[in-house]
């Protein structure tokens, strides 16, 4: 089967790459990007491990093809961290709450709430919950993560005020 | 898990869609937000030889009001109609029922064009529009055309939907500010389809119900509109003996099977539950409670 060229920015740099029409978003990630941060959990769009930004979205990237991605700016866990290696406050503040067990979950779970911090600023635990109820934990670590993207938005208020 | 072969097409224009589709017969499916669509291919339930994407088809993602009508594009997602301020204003219902689809990753993607087209009875948005008169505009070789929801769906994934057509928009008569409305829907977990579902759309005047428009999602091969269920109110004050008569015309015309969803006797039960819960909210909201 032909295969398609794409263009599209992941992580801030530009890409182009060919790709056959059936190749799904998780494994252009993960094979012709080696970007193994989101993850391959259900494959059926429930556990929100593949989990991505695109376009100013949070996706699950298993159940998106990469040529439906074609000239979109793409974020993943990897394009977090500032470029001197600062992990962003989401991250700190995983490791700080202790936010993961096993990790399996923490890829998405991040960019989830990247972007749920973005729409809102300061959102309640109930918010926090709704808003990350597409991610599953299967260490039922629920209770560190609420508080870890609570801390995170803490943290970001903080920081944007001691800049101001 | 990987889906068969297919081309791609990314066509501009609605013309070009419908060409495509012409050409392709059986072979082409069109594909918006494909959080229905990709899971079936990944399952090889869906094959298909073209894959047609409307994503940069223009106008389709509009959301205006116009003579009366409220348009919807087929490739509005669900988050935009949570977001949609002229919605949450004129068809509040939407935004209830669209908050209790999938999961908020999902809704992103999801489209209301693919909810309503697909023929999946598990969808929630089908009841709705049935419960809302609204009308599915469909584009096809011989032109524009519209179907009633009410006389939409066939069977399970089968529609009224000719094979070189596509669903391009939803027309929803713009309901009095005053009316009542609600979506009451059962549901194992976040991103289950409904157990049982039903949406409701009444208006009063001077207390008495003047028109009701009952539909019920999930609990037959079809969504079903209950035209019993709605007559049983109209001409009451909405008491608790019309809104009984109403859930048991509703229990009556489900027809759920026993499923992981639980045993059919459960469900059709639930079905009663969740009508009067949803008449209830939207005699409430009518009353301006």
């Amino acid at each position: 089967m032909a295969k398609t060229q794409i263009k599209l920015k992941v992580n801030g740099k530009d890409v182009e790459a060919l790709v056959e029409p059936r190749m799904l978003l998780i494994h252009f990630l993960r094979e012709q990007m080696n970007l193994t941060g989101p993850h391959i959990g259900c494959e059926t769009t429930h556990c929100g491990a593949c989990t991505v930004d695109l376009d100013g979205k949070s996706v699950k990237s298993c159940t998106i093809f990469a040529v439906q991605a074609d000239g979109s700016e793409l974020l993943t866990v990897e394009g977090l961290a500032a470029a001197d290696g600062t992990l962003h406050p989401l991250q700190q503040a995983f490791m700080q709450e202790h936010g993961l067990q096993c990790g399996f979950c923490t890829p998405g779970m991040i960019t989830r709430a990247y972007r749920l911090l973005q729409e809102n600023p300061n959102p309640s635990e109930e918010e926090i919950r709704w808003g990350l109820s597409g991610n599953l934990c299967r260490c039922t670590g629920y209770q560190n993560i609420v508080k870890a993207v609570r801390s995170a938005a803490t943290a970001i208020s903080q920081g944007r005020e001691a800049a101001e | 898990m990987i889906t068969g072969h297919f081309e791609y097409h990314r066509p501009k224009t609605v013309d070009e869609v419908v060409s495509l589709l012409s050409r392709h017969g059986d072979d082409g499916r069109v594909v918006a937000g494909g959080h229905s669509l990709v899971p079936m291919m990944k399952m090889r339930l869906a094959d298909p030889a073209h894959l047609i994407d409307l994503r940069n088809v223009a106008g389709l993602d509009r959301i205006r009001e116009d003579a009366g009508n409220i348009r919807i594009g087929a490739t509005v997602t669900q988050h935009a109609i949570v977001e949609s301020e002229l919605l949450t204003r004129k068809l509040p219902i939407l935004k209830e029922a669209a908050l209790l689809i999938a999961d908020p990753q999902v809704r992103y993607v999801g489209t209301i064009g693919g909810n309503v087209a697909n023929g999946d009875p598990g969808n929630d948005m089908p009841a709705v529009m049935m419960a809302l008169g609204a009308r599915f505009v469909l584009r096809g070789p011989k032109g524009e055309r519209e179907v009633d929801p009410r006389a939409y769906y066939e069977a399970p994934y089968v529609t009224a939907i000719g094979d070189a057509e596509v669903l391009t928009e939803i027309r929803i008569p713009v309901p009095p500010a005053r009316h009542g409305w609600a979506y009451a829907k059962m549901k194992r977990k976040i991103g289950d389809y409904a157990t049982t579902a039903t949406a409701v759309i009444l208006t009063l005047e001077g207390g008495v119900c003047k028109s009701a428009a009952i539909a019920l999602t999930n609990v037959a091969p079809t969504p079903l509109y209950v035209e019993a269920a709605g007559k049983a109110l109209v001409g009451t004050k909405g008491d608790a003996a019309a809104i009984a008569t109403a859930a048991n015309a509703a229990m009556k015309a489900a027809d759920p099977v026993s499923d992981m969803r639980g045993p059919a006797e459960f469900r059709r039960h639930v079905t009663g539950v969740m009508t009067q819960r949803a008449i209830e909210t939207a005699l409430k909201r009518a009353r301006g409670g």
